[in-house]
């Protein structure tokens, strides 16, 4: 019968001939991954196993990335419990402060995840890896500490939505509008459970950074998994990282769809989420004026490095307005590098941001950035809801970088035309 | 396995960001997680919810974040049981995982009123409201989910199975 990619790697690590959408199943993991929030409570759940190391300390990632450098006591205490564990365990992929990045920036630019993969990590946003084409998802703590025991976890084979990509986009259109534009589509649980498999001529002309922006909110439609199709693009992507040998698994042509949605990709314009659900989405060009007060430009879903250098090329030359923060994230020491290299640093500071460490900080209103009642950001981020950056009165609009550097310039929500 | 309490009720889209928000993430301990659960909407939560309460939601409860943390101060707050349309999936792996009671059921979630007074049997998957006289069938799990919940979570359940 024929399969979904996603079913033809889930059955290869379960060991079986076929699985389809519905069967539960143990499968193989090629990476369990934590962070400093997630992987405490997993080591305290490890402990309870009877063993006294993971399955394979080459394939467990902790990074210590949210509140990394150390925000405060509280969080010093958890980065070091994660350093301790990490020590006893002799874990191969652990990242310290200085190493570390944001974790679905680094794994990939690490070579840890390829083609064809199974990974697990205790933080949502596990599902980026699907751009590289493997099954990659999130979990909670206790998955996380049963797959460093035993090197399985069991999954409910996910029934898959195709769609199915056509055409190129505009300039400064990308990969976060396209997802944008879904989300706004089918809704925050328009994919509950199931896999967002990306296909289609549109596909060639998506760099592999829009692709992992993709995979990265697939999770903020509900999705188990986002997942592309690997191309000469992502081979190469895979040999400059160092990755393993690539397992290529590919759609048959006659698997089976929920449901099959055809998108234009030429016809995507600059998209902004408005508070507080990512599916609240509007053209940025049919926005009111709303003043803002911060940007932020970084995080697991926009924080590489053609990222920054779209931002920079509209900051280039400009001031962002006056009374406005705008904070710039590179999401790994590498992106940091070049970006500094590239002399994108120097336009950000003429500029008038601030650049920071790598560090998830803002994003979930750890430190870095946090919006004091009635404040409103503009951010690069995932998610708007309800007191995820600050104050539980302070608004989060979702936005390209494209946006969120032409909003700070604006001082309001503004596209790359409006300035 | 019975659980018996008053309802407290919440809507669509209940995200893991205002079950528990990161600001209290830079702590893992079960009770101090519970002293701010729901508090960023609803901040009576932590004052007026007794052992064995109910929460019953709409649709995507425990969206967003996969912090097990979520559950885990529902849990510790003294919730029994949690009912909803759906749930996001990460928290609803995350529940069975760590014994939270879970229950996906529309026309409970449709009908069911903050403060009503709510019976649930797990075993049958039964749910009455006995405020409204009201009774609700509820999907039962899938038996391998079943085993994992007997075994008291998800370690206990693969311990076993390596040890086979």
């Amino acid at each position: 019968m024929a399969m979904t990619v996603s079913e033809k790697i889930l059955s290869h690590a379960a060991g079986l001939d076929e699985v389809h959408a519905g069967q539960l199943i143990m499968a193989k993991l090629d990476m369990v991954l934590g962070n400093d929030i997630t992987s405490p409570v997993a080591i305290g759940e490890f402990s309870k196993f009877n063993t006294d190391r993971v399955f394979d300390k080459n394939k467990v990632a902790l990074v210590p990335d949210h509140f990394a450098p150390n925000k405060d006591i509280k969080a010093a205490t958890q980065c070091q419990c994660m350093r301790n564990f990490a020590r006893k365990m002799d874990i191969k992929n652990y990242f310290e402060v200085g190493e570390m990045g944001v974790e679905h920036a680094l794994l990939p630019e690490k070579g840890l995840v390829t083609a064809g993969d199974v990974v697990i990590g205790a933080d949502s946003h596990t599902c980026t890896y699907g751009a590289l084409g493997a099954f990659s998802t999130g979990v909670g703590s206790t998955d996380m500490a049963a797959g460093m025991a035993t090197g399985k976890a069991w999954f409910k084979v996910p029934s898959a939505i195709r769609f199915n990509l056509t055409g190129k986009m505009k300039k400064y259109v990308s990969g976060k509008d396209l997802i944008l534009h879904i989300i706004g589509m089918i809704g925050v649980d328009g994919a509950l459970y199931k896999t967002m498999e990306f296909q289609g001529d549109g596909v060639s002309s998506l760099t592999m950074d829009d692709r992992f922006t993709i995979c990265n909110m697939a999770i903020e439609a509900g999705a188990k998994n986002g997942i592309f199709p690997v191309d000469e693009q992502t081979l190469a992507y895979l040999k400059e990282a160092g990755a393993r040998e690539p397992r290529i698994f590919t759609s048959d042509p006659d698997a089976s769809y929920e449901k099959v949605i055809d998108i234009d990709l030429s016809q995507l314009e600059s998209t902004v989420s408005f508070p507080h659900l990512p599916e609240n989405t509007h053209l940025v060009k049919d926005c009111p004026e709303i003043k803002i007060d911060q940007v932020v430009i970084g995080s697991c879903t926009n924080g590489r490095l053609s990222d920054l250098r779209i931002a920079a090329d509209i900051l280039k030359g400009r001031h962002i307005a006056s009374g406005l923060r705008c904070i710039v994230i590179p999401a790994t020491q590498k992106i940091y590098r070049q970006a500094m290299h590239e002399g994108l640093f120097d336009i950000f500071l003429d500029a008038g941001c601030v650049i920071s460490t790598p560090t998830c900080g803002p994003c979930l209103g750890g430190y870095m950035g946090i919006l004091a009642e009635g404040e409103r950001c503009v951010s690069t981020t995932n998610r708007n809801f309800v007191g995820r950056m600050g104050h539980v009165k302070s608004e989060v609009y979702l936005a390209s970088p494209a946006v969120a550097a032409a909003s700070a310039i604006a001082g309001k929500i503004a596209g790359p035309a409006d300035i | 396995m019975k659980a018996k309490g008053n309802v407290f009720r919440y809507y669509d889209n209940v995200d893991t960001d205002v079950i528990i928000p990161a600001r209290y993430l830079n702590t893992s301990v079960a009770s101090e997680l519970a002293a701010h659960c729901m508090e960023d909407i609803d901040k009576d939560f932590v004052k007026n919810v007794k052992k064995g309460d109910i929460i019953v939601a709409g649709a995507n409860f425990g969206c967003g974040s996969s912090r097990e943390h979520a559950p885990l101060a529902i849990k510790e707050s003294g919730i029994s049981c949690v009912i909803a349309t759906t749930f996001a999936r990460i928290f609803y792996r995350n529940s069975i995982n760590i014994g939270l009671p879970i229950l996906e059921c529309r026309e409970a979630s449709e009908k069911i009123q903050a403060g009503d007074e709510v019976e649930v049997d797990f075993d049958s998957g039964e749910i009455k409201d006995l405020t409204l006289g009201l009774t609700f069938k509820a999907e039962p799990f899938p038996p391998f989910m079943q085993a994992i919940i007997a075994e008291g979570g998800l370690i206990n359940y693969l311990s076993k199975e390596e040890g086979k």
